[in-house]
């Protein structure tokens, strides 16, 4: 430790810096190919730093712009009541109204029809920003009454154009524009509900918007400059809750919006942070081997009168330049990739980003690779300590004690892990989550350092003397001296690892999307059907020979009370451990006599007789709702139905599967319980083709344009377009996993040449031919990239295992394709990476190599 | 005049291999006056290069002394034994141990740079010079031949005037010619710079230039005679 410290003092002696430069003659292209390493992780890590930084600002600029007012209020119903309508024309300011709902687009010109996301619009919402179109003048049309604006894509996937006209509902309209960007909301969000807007004044009286419509209705505020909205909002929050309402001012979601790109980044540091880990492995192993070719010039410098300070500062001195060269090599590669960045983003992000450099950002990318270099350059530096003098003149002489012993080792791990702990901790905010990772990194490092040793000790066990000679060789490089099984194995093994894992959990989720439950299960929803409409939607299913899977009613309601308690009662009290959202949401409940497919009676008894006509109705409750409202069997609760007050109770307790296409819902009432009250129905059916699915969506909207249909294929082709943008930016990042696995494999082959090279040349001397070097070679790089990506695919399979049944609940499936491609693509490129290092081994000489690299 | 250079007593090395315990060296025991010559002769393995590590702070005895200039060896950190080294002591190997990515002259530098001596440069190119190498100073190990990377290495070790120099086999990988011109130099630099020489041969001829001669056999002195140099200086007085 105390050589530590006066080598840390040397470092001051500029003779220490001149004799590393002298030292480092012979060597510098190897150290920095070690230094590059580090380049790709530095470099992920500032683009990330950057790109955040810049996310920071602009939210913190367009805080307004992103909500498109001070303040918006919203109601999950299509109109406002009186009191509601009073309190807030009494807020004053300057007002926007929209109505959010689905519904089918027809595009007339060519008959095609989709469920899109209909916003009616009336005011001059946005106040902040704009709703961008092409033309330009589009927006203007909209307020005027004389058109609708488009999304885009929709527009490119019915060919339709500006002039065509479209049908929503009952209304008719031309198509004054295309969306191109709404204020606050993301590109993706478009692609997931396709966005149209529409006039209010021409929706308001039809029969888009009836009595349990599914539908949002909002009101956008500007307020004059002096009032700060939010304290506005809160100075009103008991009216606010009474009427059920809700609001949102800019700053609240500046603050929700910032949190959101803040987990973002630090999800994507998370993975980042992994290459710059591999890295730190590559430096690691460079500067091993570096440090074993300089054993003897140290014993010569001690036999000099060179202290072990001195001498290990020589050594550390070009351990930091290298690990310097690679962090602003990085840190200069982030800010070109914070350019890529805003685009790889964009699907992502409520605002357009523009690349910007912050010094702040590239200051602690350099620092973070520089740090993590130096520690992973120390290991291997540690032993110079315990290099004899005694070495220049016996050169057989080793005194090198077990890594294993020396305590600075152990200090360094410790370092190591710490570090990753606190990084993990800081990054993921969740302390349990950053343990995890850490723990789960270190754990893979070691996993793969384990496999390591054990291939090495199988290797030495089954080599036999009967082998061929070319193979008994390629075997043996695995556990001779200087082998380099253990550094091929951790960084394939990682690089494989981490890729693979990625994708399989991408492709378990798309699969858990797309697998079919059972031939009964329905893949088409047909939903706000109103009562008088259901038998005319029906007799379109059987016209077009279609099943019908599901048919039921939906009621919307609210809770009025509790177990006697009424629900703002229950607000009220200090101790109410409920939470806001379950006692104020609209319920849709339905009325039937038997469990469906999804459902799983867990407690009480389905639908018993009531024995009086006027106790509470007897109903069932899925088990999470009845456990957030602190429910149980026979506890009493009234419904309000539309300002009817409907007593319940709970009579039995259901578990439901919410994966499944079916109509699923918290509350069941027994049939007849809910007669006279307005409901809405919904339809489940199973189309077998997509021409079947459109005609049926024609035949539907032309009959009835209210009615709306979900084609559940589609659905999933929306999920997974949206997936795959998700899983491109995760493998954006990931490829600087790859990257650096690829540039670690070449530093590593580079320092195993000059470790195999003087083998080879012997064997080369003694009369072995190229062809079977050749195959000497080829036999151990094939070997340990078979083994290593096998390892790694063995850990994905684990954590995708793990991932599944932990985080997304998902059954993991199985993908033997993409395993298969895995050991293909590793073992292939360790080949080509190791051949392609060792030619001039194989094509000159064996003198002229040995003058080359002597 | 002051006490002996370099003091050796009872010495003993004892290695372990597992449980066998390997005795090298044994109670060996000499002295050696400022200035004078000596070589350790003896077969392979009698623990030759043993003694000239442990005389020179290289490594340490089991049992036993060494004082160099009157200081115990060890009982000092290998820090404390290292600025001795650099201070007073002067090493020639057998395979030259130039470091290959030094040139000749910043080899030689090395001793007085890490002494912090500015005039390292000029006495390395003063030295080099003495051994004959003035052209090539610039030239890396690998450029050079045998005979020149050894005086290189002579060079290097007289550069901080040391007041002993151990020498190990120096001319073992020579040519006889060139060995001849190598023991020129060494010799000529230890009379000019009255620096004591110990030297490490097989070479009985060259054992013979030394004023005293140890006989090494199984680690065990056998015999401690008086070389033709110190015959011929006593027949010369």
């Amino acid at each position: 430790m105390n050589a530590l410290l006066r080598a840390a003092g040397l470092l001051l002696r500029p003779w220490t810096w001149i004799m590393a430069w002298r030292d480092s003659r012979r060597s510098r292209r190897r150290l920095l190919l070690y230094g590059a390493s580090i380049v790709l992780g530095v470099a992920a890590l500032t683009a990330i730093a950057l790109a955040g930084r810049q996310m920071e600002d602009t939210v913190r600029e367009q805080s307004r712009s992103l909500l498109g007012a001070d303040l918006v209020v919203s109601t999950r119903d299509s109109r406002l009541t009186e009191q509601q309508e009073a309190f807030l024309n009494s807020l004053g300011g300057e007002q926007a109204r929209e109505v959010q709902f689905a519904s089918m687009v027809y595009f007339l010109k060519n008959d095609g029809t989709r469920l899109v996301q209909v916003r009616a619009l009336e005011g001059d919402f946005p106040f902040y920003g704009e709703l961008e179109t092409a033309p330009a003048d589009a927006v203007a049309k909209l307020r005027s009454g004389e058109g609708a604006l488009v999304e885009g894509h929709l527009m490119e996937l019915y060919e339709a154009r500006v002039g065509d006209l479209i049908k929503v509902g009952d209304i008719t309209l031309p198509i004054a524009g295309v969306l191109t960007r709404v204020p606050g909301e993301t590109m993706s969000f478009g692609t997931l509900a396709p966005r149209v807007y529409v006039p209010l004044k021409k929706v308001l009286g039809t029969r888009l918007l009836q009595e349990g419509s599914l539908a949002r209705y909002k009101v956008y505020f500007k307020l004059p400059a002096r009032v700060d909205a939010e304290e506005f909002a809160d100075a009103r929050r008991s009216e606010f809750r009474a009427l059920q309402l809700r609001y949102d001012s800019a700053e609240e979601r500046q603050r929700e919006l910032g949190q959101a790109l803040d987990n973002m980044m630090r999800f994507l540091n998370l993975i980042g942070f992994v290459a710059l880990l591999l890295g730190g492995v590559g430096v690691a192993s460079g500067v091993h081997v570096h440090m074993k070719q300089k054993l003897g010039t140290i014993a010569i410098l001690r036999c000099l009168g060179c202290s072990v300070g001195q001498s290990f500062a020589i050594y550390f001195a070009q351990a930091m330049a290298l690990g310097l060269m690679g962090a602003v090599a990085g840190a200069a590669l982030g800010v070109a990739v914070q350019f890529a960045l805003p685009s790889v983003l964009a699907d992502f992000l409520p605002f357009p980003l523009e690349a910007a450099v912050s010094w702040s950002g590239i200051w602690r990318g350099i620092w973070i690779g520089f740090l993590i270099c130096l520690l992973f350059a120390i290991l291997p530096l540690l032993p110079i300590r315990r290099i004899s003098p005694l070495a220049a003149i016996r050169t057989a002489f080793s005194r090198e004690a077990s890594p294993a012993r020396d305590p600075l080792v152990w200090l360094v791990y410790a370092v190591i892990l710490g570090g990753l702990l606190v990084f993990g901790i800081l990054q993921s905010r969740e302390w349990r989550h950053g343990v995890g990772y850490a723990l789960g990194i270190a754990g893979a490092f070691f996993l793969l350092a384990l496999v390591a040793w054990v291939v090495s000790r199988v290797a030495r066990w089954i080599v036999s003397a009967r082998w061929p000679f070319v193979l008994r060789q390629g075997l043996s490089n695995l556990y001779r001296p200087n082998n380099r099984t253990l550094l091929l194995m951790v960084s394939l093994g990682m690089g494989t690892f981490l890729v693979l894992t990625l994708y399989l959990v991408q492709l378990n989720l798309l699969g858990e999307l797309l697998r079919p439950k059972d031939e009964f299960e329905g893949n088409a929803v047909l939903f706000d059907i109103q009562t008088d409409q259901r038998e005319g939607v029906l007799a379109v299913l059987q016209s077009n020979q279609l099943p019908v899977i599901d048919d039921v009613p939906m009621i919307s309601m609210r809770l009025h009370s509790l177990k006697g308690r009424t629900v703002e009662e229950i607000r009220n009290d200090p101790h109410n451990r409920i939470r806001g959202w379950a006692l104020g949401r609209e319920y849709r409940s339905t009325s039937r006599p038997a469990l469906s497919r999804t459902e799983k009676l867990v407690a009480g008894e389905w639908h018993p007789p009531a024995r009086n006509p006027d106790d509470p109705i007897p109903i069932s409750a899925e088990v999470g709702i009845a456990e957030t409202l602190h429910l149980g069997i026979g506890d009493e609760l009234v419904f309000d139905v539309q300002g009817v007050p409907v007593p319940a109770r709970i009579a039995s307790l259901r578990e439901v599967d919410w994966r499944r296409l079916s109509p699923n819902f918290f509350f069941v009432f027994p049939p007849g319980s809910l007669e006279g009250a307005p409901a809405m129905h919904m339809v489940v059916t199973r189309v077998e083709s997509s021409e079947q699915s459109a005609r049926l969506q024609r035949d539907v909207v032309r009959l009835f344009p209210n009615v709306s249909a979900a084609d559940l294929t589609l659905v999933l082709q929306t999920i997974e377009s949206v997936l795959d943008k998700v899983s491109f930016v995760v493998r954006f990042m990931a490829l600087f996993t790859v990257g650096t696995g690829l540039l670690v494999l070449g530093g590593t082959i580079v320092s195993g040449r000059y470790q195999r090279l003087q083998e080879s040349i012997l064997l080369r001397t003694l009369g072995a031919t190229r062809r079977q070097v050749l195959q000497i070679l080829t036999a151990e790089y094939l070997l340990l990239g078979v083994l290593a990506a096998t390892t790694g695919i063995v850990f994905a399979l684990g954590a995708n295992w793990a991932l599944a049944k932990f985080v997304f609940d998902v059954k993991p499936g199985f993908y033997p394709a993409p395993l298969m491609v895995a050991v293909g693509a590793v073992a292939a490129l360790t080949l080509v990476f190791g051949l392609f290092g060792n030619r001039s081994i194989l094509k000159r000489p064996p003198l002229e190599v040995l003058r080359a690299e002597g | 005049m002051a006490g002996p250079i370099l003091e050796v007593r009872n010495l003993t090395r004892v290695y372990s291999t597992g449980s066998e315990k390997l005795t090298v060296l044994k109670d060996v025991s000499f002295d050696l006056e400022a200035g004078a010559t000596c070589s350790i002769v003896g077969p392979s393995g009698s623990g030759k290069t043993t003694l000239l590590g442990l005389c020179a702070g290289l490594d340490l005895p089991t049992s036993g002394v060494v004082r160099i200039m009157g200081k115990e060896l060890g009982g000092m950190s290998e820090d404390e034994r290292a600025r001795i080294r650099n201070a007073v002591v002067g090493f020639v190997f057998q395979n030259f141990q130039l470091m290959p990515t030094l040139t000749a002259l910043e080899n030689v530098m090395v001793p007085l740079e890490l002494q912090g001596d500015r005039r390292a440069a000029a006495r390395g190119r003063e030295l080099l010079a003495q051994v004959g190498l003035s052209d090539r100073m610039g030239h890396y190990p690998a450029q050079l031949s045998g005979g020149e990377q050894q005086r290189v290495a002579i060079a290097r070790a007289f550069v901080n005037q040391p007041k002993i120099l151990f020498a190990d086999e120096p001319t073992g990988n020579l040519d006889a010619e060139t060995a001849e011109s190598v023991v020129e130099a060494l010799f000529n630099l230890n009379a000019s710079f009255g620096t004591a020489l110990v030297l490490v041969t097989h070479n009985l001829e060259l054992a013979q230039r030394t004023q005293r001669i140890l006989r090494l056999a199984r680690g065990i002195l056998i015999a401690a005679e008086e070389g033709r140099a110190a015959r011929q200086g006593a027949a010369g007085s």
